[in-house]
């Protein structure tokens, strides 16, 4: 079995949240890492890999991006992914997330696989919606938000493997069984990812990185970047804003209750 | 041609109150446009008089289709068929998974523009304009299609649900051909509750536990508030401590769990994910503890407590308890 895992690049959270004292604005440039959601997909990747019930034969991660991306792949492959694939080119900037998927199914036509694993969301935007439009694109079943995936081994041999995954809907827990090939799109409560360790960390630039450009894997130029995206950013506007609230750093904790039971207080909410 | 798709979740008999809204929010904006608005409800369990409900929101016609339950490339499979013949101009959808996956399924089986996360919906020259936030809450994108058919997919609660009207829409069967792909997933068990059944929805004061709780045990540090409180309160959870088998479904707040108003919302341990702002942020009072100070919640709580929810929770409850009996 071979798991394809889609990974992005996405502002670093821990550095991306500050406030611009000139602004009173938050400060979203900074440094860029891995989508947090996406290392979740690619510990189950592995959980399948060690899990022993069918033998995985490779994890590949696939980003499209620019230049810089390739980072994000060393740490994928520092995760435990094998090898990767970057799909970079100029021609796919501005692409919204409809010419986004249609560009990462190209890529993984490539590579046949017979999983495809991702992060239900990354943390600069797109939710949720990647791997459905992958899936339509590759004629697979598609299931996003799943929380347990479990891989149960083919009946026979030529038989696809069968896996079964959980996930929260709107009135509870669904379990759905999907004969492979699929793409899933996993939640963070599906899994701890683990560390990458030193030696890991070092190897990864080591390990096979293949870069291509749209033409080398047929992607229309028509379909993808700002003028092949259906969805059209025709402005912005500012957000209702709420008065900003009060915020206690907590160094003495009797002071600090006795401020909020003070506030409850105001309020009548006691 | 100015007609709009609308997809209709139902579930035991019932839809969904997202839908609903979508139904209402559609017919608003089909009324503003001059054309109509369609819904659609795919699955076996689905009768006659049920589909024919959504004519009280405003529907005027509605499409049952007979097939699988909960799973979205069916109802991919059904729209997709349904635009081709019809020509709707837009397909609306109220949120939720089901919502998030058929709308992204039909954009790319249909090479359609979607905007998803929408809060809002205007029309402009004739044409939509969702408003859809970005960055955080920070800004709002506004998007226009360059597509034949326009998809928004609508964020939880965004649409709200018109007065119905008692005036039934005409039902039509439609046979769809599913895809091979669309019908391989198989649904094993649907709408599995864990954990107890609570009632958070009628409690005036609740205390959410988040992730930064760090455990199931620690869970009873709210419990021992919301008891400190007094009757009237009860404790809430985030998602991702009920898909960790801390707390039950029931009492789980945002995008597929509950959304609630209670005069006090205080947040332990909740970073405030926009799946979870969406279903508190009408709460009259928000109070957080989190000891990340660029969590989220800060920039939408009336009250932020920078600190160790372990050292503060213990002492809030006693001084609170301490109140009641002096």
């Amino acid at each position: 079995m071979k798991i394809c895992v889609l990974v992005k690049a996405v502002p670093d959270v821990s550095v991306r949240k500050r406030i611009d004292p000139g602004t009173g604005r938050l400060d979203r440039s900074g440094e860029r890492t891995l989508n947090p959601y996406d290392t979740h997909a690619i510990e189950a990747a592995m959980a399948i890999r060690e899990g022993g019930v069918v033998e995985v034969s490779e994890v590949v991660a696939v980003t499209m991006g620019p230049e810089g991306a390739v980072r994000e792949l060393h740490k994928a492959v520092s995760l435990g992914v094998d090898r990767s694939l970057h799909l970079c080119d100029a021609g796919l900037a501005g692409s919204d997330v409809a010419a986004t998927g249609y560009a990462l199914a190209q890529a993984l036509r490539r590579e046949q696989p017979d999983l495809v694993l991702l992060g239900q969301q990354s943390d600069d935007g797109e939710c949720y919606t990647v791997g459905a439009i992958v899936a339509d694109h590759l004629a697979m079943p598609s299931l996003t938000q799943v929380v347990k995936l479990d891989v149960a081994a083919p009946a026979s041999s030529g038989e696809p493997a069968v896996i079964r995954c959980e996930r929260q809907a709107e009135y509870g827990y669904d379990t759905v069984e999907v004969a492979l090939p699929a793409v899933v799109s996993v939640g963070d409560a599906i899994n701890e990812p683990r560390y990458p360790s030193l030696k890991a960390i070092m190897g990864a630039k080591k390990k096979p990185l293949e870069t291509f450009a749209m033409s080398d894997l047929g992607i229309d130029p028509s379909r993808v970047g700002a003028d092949g995206s259906a969805a059209r950013w025709t402005g912005s506007m500012e957000p209702p804003r709420k008065a900003a609230g009060t915020i206690i750093e907590d160094e003495d904790t009797d002071a600090t209750v006795a401020a909020i039971v003070a506030w409850l207080d105001e309020r009548k909410l006691i | 041609m100015s007609d709009i798709l609308v997809y209709a979740l139902h579930y035991d008999g019932a839809f969904n109150r997202n839908s609903l809204g979508a139904v209402s929010e559609g017919a608003r904006l089909a009324q503003a446009l001059g054309g109509q608005a369609h819904a659609v409800v795919v699955g076996d369990s689905a009768t006659d008089e049920l589909c024919a409900q959504l004519g009280h929101y405003g529907a005027a016609r509605v499409y049952r289709v007979p097939g699988p339950e909960g799973l979205a490339q069916p109802v991919v499979d059904a729209m997709a068929q349904l635009v081709s013949a019809h020509g709707f101009a837009y397909a609306l959808f109220g949120g939720g998974l089901l919502g998030f996956e058929i709308g992204a399924g039909l954009a790319a089986r249909l090479g359609a523009g979607v905007a998803m996360e929408v809060t809002a919906v205007t029309v402009k020259d004739g044409r939509l304009v969702a408003e859809r936030p970005i960055l955080g809450d920070s800004a709002i994108s506004l998007v226009t299609f360059a597509s034949e058919l326009g998809i928004v997919i609508g964020r939880l609660n965004a649409f709200e649900i018109a007065a119905p009207d008692g005036q039934d829409a005409p039902v039509e069967e439609v046979t769809v051909a599913f895809s091979e792909f669309s019908t391989r997933a198989r649904m094993v068990r649907r709408g599995e509750q864990r954990g107890e059944d609570v009632d958070i929805e009628s409690a005036d004061v609740l205390i959410a536990g988040g992730r930064g709780l760090g455990k199931a045990e620690s869970f009873e540090l709210c419990t021992a508030l919301a008891n400190a409180f007094g009757p009237g309160s009860a404790v809430a959870a985030t998602r991702a401590a009920v898909d960790a088998g801390w707390y039950p479904y029931a009492a789980q707040i945002g995008q597929t769990g509950k959304t609630v108003s209670p005069k006090l919302y205080l947040a332990a341990g909740i970073s405030g994910a926009i799946q979870h702002k969406v279903g508190m942020q009408a709460s009259e009072n928000i109070v957080a503890i989190n000891k990340d100070a660029n969590a989220p919640i800060f920039e939408f709580a009336d009250l932020g407590i920078v600190g160790d929810l372990n050292k503060i929770l213990p002492k809030l409850t006693a001084a609170l308890q301490a109140r009641r009996e002096g």
